[in-house]
């Protein structure tokens, strides 16, 4: 008896279809399943959501001779039992949308894990393809495999390829061809469930024989009752008939360990399968990931050097950023204020107000901002795809364990650094929600580019000489912030539950530019589609709220608004101008400096520091970069958290958690600086 | 169809025989995969990255305290202490 569904796979398909013709790329992760859509894609990419989720979608058309192929990258999964959404994204697409063809992208170099997936999905009513990634790091690890005696053993077409290096490109797309055309034979082998369990799995498939909604293979719900899938355990709790159910039931409760069995069947199967195709396996030597890794994992040198890549990505990420948004500033928006200033010298001085401090003014907070988050996404990305980022999060995983919290935490919070948005929308990698949850309510404690910015410019003309040392401060006291927050929510909300930390360290490899080049280029284009959007419709709304209701800052809707908080700020030493300032970082973290330039009618900017250093002594100045530091999340960073979360609650709480600590914590730090004679 | 359960030979080990767990191993030790001990959806990760019963696993790093790095099926996996303590393994001769 066959365990998977018997039926002949279809495999015609009509080139004149209305419909365009769907291939559905799918692989476990760190296989250069990425690569591979880049590689066949290019720029033509599309990225979204999957609908209602929060799992990144991502398709793409590949022209090749002639033809337009739509190509779909799946979620990179494990395997296909409803562990996380990525895996039902995954299979629901091949079930439901069924796609003309799936590309099954494994590792030569990692053979027998990543036929895991495939012994899932051959058992798919889907025609299939595998595409033999990675040939080179195989040899490298001296395996050698045979592409044509695997492809007999598995009875599905197989391509050898070197995606990082674009080899195989043509040979994998012509099988494509040929697989759409019905050119090719599949008659996939498939993996059987253990012997012991065979009886069981007749048993559960007997009991739900006529009831299985379409377009679900009977079997295939059979083995996924069994494994304990409880997607599928609730959707057939459903349809099943009382009698039928507590049968299964029973059954299914006395076979609680079949999991076991099932995956042992699939390895047995992928066993054969490398018996036969390997004819090399791999060499006992030291490989480099081993070398690299005595001082990457390493309990204490790990920290040391993670420290110093951390290190080395700030001082890069300003020193060469620094300029360039300097630059940008001085000619591209005085220049774009200029222009504005000569076009609209008739109109009324609303007017150009609106135009010029709304407009110009939030389109200058973004472009500014640009070079800063693209040099920092950059590094981010070089680390992500050598490898290296799993090893920060194995190093951090004793340390998030404070929180309740495992490593994989530690990569978003370390994004966070360049820029809270992504870093929320990067919380994705959490397998727990209560995990991620915590990760992400801690996020915005992280001080991003644009807050240390701030800290930046104001901390030499209220320090001096200590003014190294007052920002070092000001990072450490929010991070300190940050894992109080993280270990108070923890025991508070989440009741000290802690998630399974299980992660796969990739092999390090040669960083591939066009991999993180389109990394890159797509988190900086959700950041200025995103943050962009907020910032500018906000910065219309301060704009508005500081000139109406006579066109007088000083008696603006925006200064009534800070003096109502006024009371709060002078508890700090605050008076309304520092306060609105505050307020309005909550557009985009960097406003605080605008503000005060209006405010103090000072727009050459080497000026402001100085001007409002001799206005307020060193403790308000402070607990102004305290409380700037520790402020509500700017509204982009508001707006990825209702989006991630999904839920006002959780963003509101947020909100008033960063709020009231930040007040607290400027009002110690002004009392305690008060005091220290500052 | 022909399927075949038998393991090969486990390899002699200079540890004896007897249940532990993977977190007691020491860097550089191998032992086979006896069974998991936790809920569905840790049993069913852990089986997709190869932790399957019979299956080889060698402990690359294990400081003792905190996280280890096990190879199982040429895939090196970063383990929590705990996930470490409830995968069961037997070292030396089955």
């Amino acid at each position: 008896m066959s365990s998977c569904h018997p039926t002949q796979v279809k495999h015609t398909h009509s080139m004149i279809s209305d419909r365009q013709t769907t291939i559905a790329l799918a692989g476990q992760p760190n296989m250069g399943k990425s690569t591979l859509f880049n590689l066949l894609t290019g720029l033509n990419q599309h990225v979204g959501n999957w609908p209602g989720k929060t799992v990144e979608y991502r398709e793409g058309v590949c022209h090749y001779q002639g033809h337009d192929y739509l190509l779909v990258d799946l979620p990179g999964t494990y395997s296909l039992t409803a562990n996380s959404p990525e895996e039902v994204i995954a299979r629901e697409f091949i079930l439901h949308e069924q796609p003309d063809l799936v590309i099954a992208v494994v590792s030569a170099a990692n053979l027998e894990r990543s036929l895991y997936l495939v012994s899932e999905l051959v058992c798919l009513p889907v025609p299939l393809i595998i595409a033999l990634n990675m040939m080179d790091v195989a040899e490298g690890e001296g395996i050698r495999l045979e592409p044509e005696v695997l492809e007999t053993a598995l009875g599905v077409p197989v391509v050898a390829m070197v995606a990082s290096r674009a080899i195989g490109a043509r040979a994998l797309l012509e099988k494509v061809e040929e697989c759409l055309s019905g050119g090719c034979s599949s008659t996939p082998s498939r993996p059987e469930i253990r012997q012991d369990h065979r009886e069981v799995l007749e048993e559960v498939t007997a009991q739900i024989q006529g009831y299985v909604p379409t377009p679900y293979p009977t079997d295939w719900i059979a083995m996924k009752l069994l494994e304990g899938d409880a997607e599928v355990s609730a959707m057939m709790r459903g349809v099943l008939p009382p009698q039928n159910l507590s049968a299964l039931e029973a059954q299914l409760e006395s076979h609680d360990d079949a999991m076991l069995a099932i995956a042992s069947g699939r390895y047995d199967w992928i066993g054969r399968m490398m018996r036969a195709a390997v004819t090399h396996p791999r060499l006992g030597q030291i490989s480099i990931t081993d070398r690299l890794d005595r001082w990457a994992t390493h309990p204490r040198l790990g920290l040391i050097v993670l420290a110093g890549i951390l290190g080395l990505v700030f001082w890069l990420t300003f020193t060469l950023g620094a300029p360039v948004q300097e630059w940008l500033d001085t000619h591209i928006v005085s220049w774009l204020s200029g222009l504005a200033a000569a076009v609209l010298s008739g109109a009324p001085a609303w007017l150009n107000g609106l135009v010029i401090d709304g407009v110009i003014g939030g389109v200058g907070a973004i472009l500014t901002f640009l070079p800063i988050m693209v040099i920092f996404f950059l590094a981010f990305g070089l680390l992500e795809d050598v490898g290296y980022m799993a090893r920060a999060a194995f190093v951090m995983d004793n340390f998030m364990h404070m929180m309740g919290l495992h490593g994989k935490s530690f990569l978003p919070l370390f994004l966070g650094f360049g820029c809270n948005v992504p870093a929320v929308m990067g919380t994705r990698v959490i397998d727990s929600t209560p995990g991620r949850l915590l990760t992400i309510l801690i996020t915005p404690f992280v001080p991003c580019a644009a807050r240390m910015g701030v800290v930046a410019f104001l901390a030499p003309a209220f320090f001096g000489p200590q003014a190294v040392l007052a920002s070092w401060g000001l990072i450490l006291l929010s991070l300190a912030v940050l894992v109080i927050s993280g270990v108070a929510l923890n025991l508070v909300l989440f009741k000290g539950e802690q998630s399974a930390f299980i992660m796969e360290m990739p092999l390090y490899h040669l960083p591939n530019a066009r991999t993180i080049g389109l990394l890159v280029w797509h988190r900086a284009l959700s950041f200025i589609k995103k943050a962009g959007t907020i910032i500018l419709v906000f910065s219309v709304a301060v704009w508005a709220l500081s000139y109406f209701p006579n066109g007088d800052l000083h008696t603006s809707f925006l200064a009534r608004f800070g003096k109502l908080f006024e009371p709060v700020g002078a508890w700090m030493g605050m008076d309304w101008q520092l306060t609105v300032a505050l307020l309005t970082s909550f557009l985009a973290k960097e406003n605080a400096i605008a503000t005060l330039g209006v405010m103090f009618s000072s727009n050459a900017d080497a000026g402001l520091a100085q001007t409002i250093a001799s206005l307020y002594s060193p403790a308000t100045g402070l607990a102004f970069l305290t409380v700037s530091i520790l402020f509500i999340p700017c509204a982009a960073t508001v707006a990825v958290i209702r989006q991630e979360t999904g839920s006002w609650r959780w963003t509101l709480l947020n909100i008033g958690l960063m709020l009231a600590v930040s007040i607290v914590a400027g009002i110690l730090v002004y009392h305690l600086a008060v005091g220290l004679g500052l | 169809m022909l399927i075949t359960t038998t393991d090969p030979q486990p390899k002699l080990n200079s540890v004896k025989p007897g249940m532990i767990t993977l977190s007691d191993l020491k860097a550089g030790e191998s032992a086979r995969v006896i069974s998991l001990n936790g809920g569905r959806g840790f049993v069913s990760r852990m089986a997709a990255l190869g932790f399957t019963p019979g299956a080889e696993v060698t402990v690359i790093q294990n400081s003792g305290w905190g996280p280890i790095i096990a190879s199982v099926r040429d895939t090196r996996v970063a383990l929590g202490r705990h996930e470490g303590q409830r995968t069961i393994v037997r070292t030396g001769t089955a």
